[in-house]
């Protein structure tokens, strides 16, 4: 895949992010970078941090040290849902879906700022809502066209397959107009076809403008898809630079396979 | 029990006031729970905490001379008031805190007006208070009237009945269906029943202004609250409990203030509770504090695990349910035994039946099969 010219901007940068629990430090003084319109790849052996990073990017834990600035404002003491609001999502390892709702439904409750969501609404202004979301569900149904989900729009989510899960969760980080989304092993526990399919997906949603980071084990997705690679070890930086740079750099070797 | 069905004599039409009453105040008071638990995942066991603050509130208030819609109305606030204090301490933390400072705040409420007798006058309980209606001698062009009113919610009841009945026998592709909509046949049937005895009560407004009144304004309240309660779930604003009852980092990851909702289901379940409070105290027409066991809680929520948790509907069904076992289950009392074993007898019936439904009809018979065989 050729790199597009580097844009300047970081969309998302985060430095000295720490973190222990109890007496294990997790994260040592890592630091990330995510360039606007780019997809960025986390990468590190099993126990590197990797998805605590997420959880303190995003706040789902909450860091004991560090700034994480989005969009250049600093928001490492934001709750997580507010995070999300100013347009950072985030999807799970495990793929973590609404089983009892529709898929439709988890699609429409993505929807940001949605009128009908406050509690007064419902019985006051039934029509504005009713707007919106025909509005939100002809949105929803392009999406989930675009992934091939469209079919099954009004089946329960939890009657999905693992891999088509995946591409819920995916389709629904994106009904939130993200500007940056980061994603949790999309290619974990999911068939060589599929991988394909997803890797597809997100670089054409990349050319449509929006920011991906992402944690993947699977080197050859992380090959395919990402312009510049961060590689963590034992909670901290290792290396980070083009995905072929990282691929030759004997530290990243060393800590993949082991001295 | 034929009489139940078909008599029109006056005792018999006052004990089916009394229940269809009873069946309201309790579904009132389910549905607040059914709020909370069944489409937000909130595990309240104490529910009675918002009858009791609502019930002491409506009745001492309007013994002070408040008006009483005015007392029911800050009996109802306090009460939500209650869940805001639940909320803050414990929805922060892991769900099986709120269990457990749930059914402790219950018993607190409830020791509380036990023994701050000054406020609550204690164990001798608190004695004609003022009912609404009572001193109420309507004209035949208002009974006929309230008789309207009522036929309307009886009428959509019964249209609701009919559909469901004539749906589920186009359907009918299993023996389930047939059952569900012979079932529905036969509540509409009730139904028909219970409406000739409402109008009837109200037509005859004056052989008890307190008790007819009663079941006037409850069956009002309840149809307003159930469409009220509908319209919130149904909404977007529903589908936002639901996903925090299926997964809460889910509905954060997606930019949803959980605990903001939690706090507001907690809240309007309470708001609910505390009225049918005032409506509880109205229908005893004296209040104890001995009336408000943590076994009301669990009344609660045994209609709302019968008729269907996550199902308005199913949780009415549910409290009408309850009350025609209690009825059916009166005669019991003619057994040469103590009353207090056919009491015990009476409720290990009832655990009997919630242990069959549990292994037949997880769901509750309202409840949605197909939910329940989802993996998470």
């Amino acid at each position: 895949m050729t790199n597009p010219s580097p844009p300047l901007m970081p969309v998302l940068s985060a430095t000295g992010l720490m973190k222990s629990f109890g007496g294990i430090l997790a994260v040592n003084d890592a630091s990330i970078e995510v360039t606007q319109g780019s997809i960025t790849g986390l990468i590190g052996p099993n126990g590197a941090g990797k998805t605590t990073v997420f959880n303190l990017l995003s706040n789902f834990i909450q860091p004991d040290r560090g700034r994480v600035l989005f969009d250049g404002e600093p928001i490492e003491r934001l709750p997580p849902y507010q995070i999300a609001q100013r347009g950072m999502t985030r999807t799970f390892q495990v793929a973590r879906v609404l089983s009892r709702l529709s898929v439709m439904d988890n699609m429409l409750l993505a929807a940001q700022q949605q009128t009908g969501e406050k509690f007064w609404s419902p019985w006051f202004l039934p029509g504005r809502i009713a707007k919106e979301e025909n509005a939100a569900r002809d949105r929803a149904v392009e999406i989930l066209e675009s992934v091939g989900l469209a079919a099954k729009a009004n089946d329960y989510a939890g009657a999905l397959s693992g891999g088509q899960r995946k591409l819920l969760e995916i389709a629904r980080a994106l009904m939130t107009r993200p500007k940056l989304v980061l994603l949790d092993e999309p290619a974990a526990g999911v068939n060589p076809t599929l991988i394909h399919q997803i890797c597809e997906y997100i670089t054409y949603w990349n050319r449509q403008g929006l920011t991906f980071l992402v944690i993947e084990h699977n080197m050859d997705v992380i090959m395919s898809l990402c312009d510049r690679v961060w590689v963590l070890a034992e909670g901290t930086n290792l290396a980070e630079g083009t995905p072929a740079q990282v691929q030759s750099d004997p530290k990243v070797l060393e800590a993949y396979l082991g001295s | 029990m034929f009489d139940y069905l078909f008599s029109l004599n006056p005792g018999i039409i006052g004990y089916l006031v009394f229940l269809i009453t009873s069946v309201a105040v309790y579904g009132l008071f389910s549905l607040g729970l059914n709020l909370q638990w069944g489409y937000t995942g909130l595990i309240n066991f104490g529910h009675v905490a918002f009858m009791t603050v609502g019930a002491y509130a409506t009745t001492l208030l309007s013994l002070a001379g408040v008006p009483l819609l005015a007392a029911v109305s800050i009996g109802a606030v306090l009460a939500a008031l209650l869940g805001l204090l639940m909320g803050f301490s414990t929805l922060r933390l892991r769900e099986d805190y709120l269990a457990i400072v749930t059914i402790g705040t219950s018993e607190l409420v409830r020791l509380v007006a036990l023994n701050e007798g000054w406020l609550t006058k204690g164990a001798f309980g608190v004695q004609s208070f003022p009912l609404p209606l009572e001193n109420f001698r309507p004209t035949v062009g208002t009974r006929i009237g309230m008789i309207v009113i009522i036929s309307a919610i009886f009428g959509t009841t019964l249209w609701k009945l009919a559909e469901r009945c004539v749906r589920q026998f186009r359907r009918a592709k299993t023996w389930q269906h047939q059952v569900s909509a012979i079932a529905s046949g036969l509540l509409g049937l009730l139904a028909i029943r219970l409406w000739v005895v409402s109008a009837i009560a109200l037509y005859d407004f004056r052989s008890s202004p307190a008790t007819n009144g009663l079941l006037f304004i409850v069956l009002i309240t309840v149809a307003i609250v159930f469409w009220a309660l509908e319209r919130l779930v149904k909404s977007p604003w529903g589908r936002v409990l639901k996903a925090i009852r299926e997964d809460e980092e889910v509905a954060k990851a997606l930019g949803k203030n959980v605990f903001a909702y939690k706090l507001q289901s907690l809240m309007l379940g309470g708001f609910i509770a505390g009225i049918a409070g005032a409506f509880f105290a109205w229908q005893l027409s004296t209040v104890y504090p001995t009336n408000f066991e943590p076994l009301v809680t669990f009344q609660a929520w045994i209609i709302m695990i019968l008729g269907g948790a996550g199902n308005n509907a199913g949780t009415l069904l549910g409290a009408g349910i309850y009350w025609a076992y209690t009825a059916l289950t009166r005669d019991l009392e003619r057994l040469p035994i103590a009353a207090d074993q056919v009491g015990a007898l009476r409720i290990m019936v009832i655990g009997l039946i919630l242990m069959v439904l549990m292994i037949w009809r997880p769901q509750g018979i309202l409840g949605n099969k197909d939910e329940l065989t989802l993996g998470k």
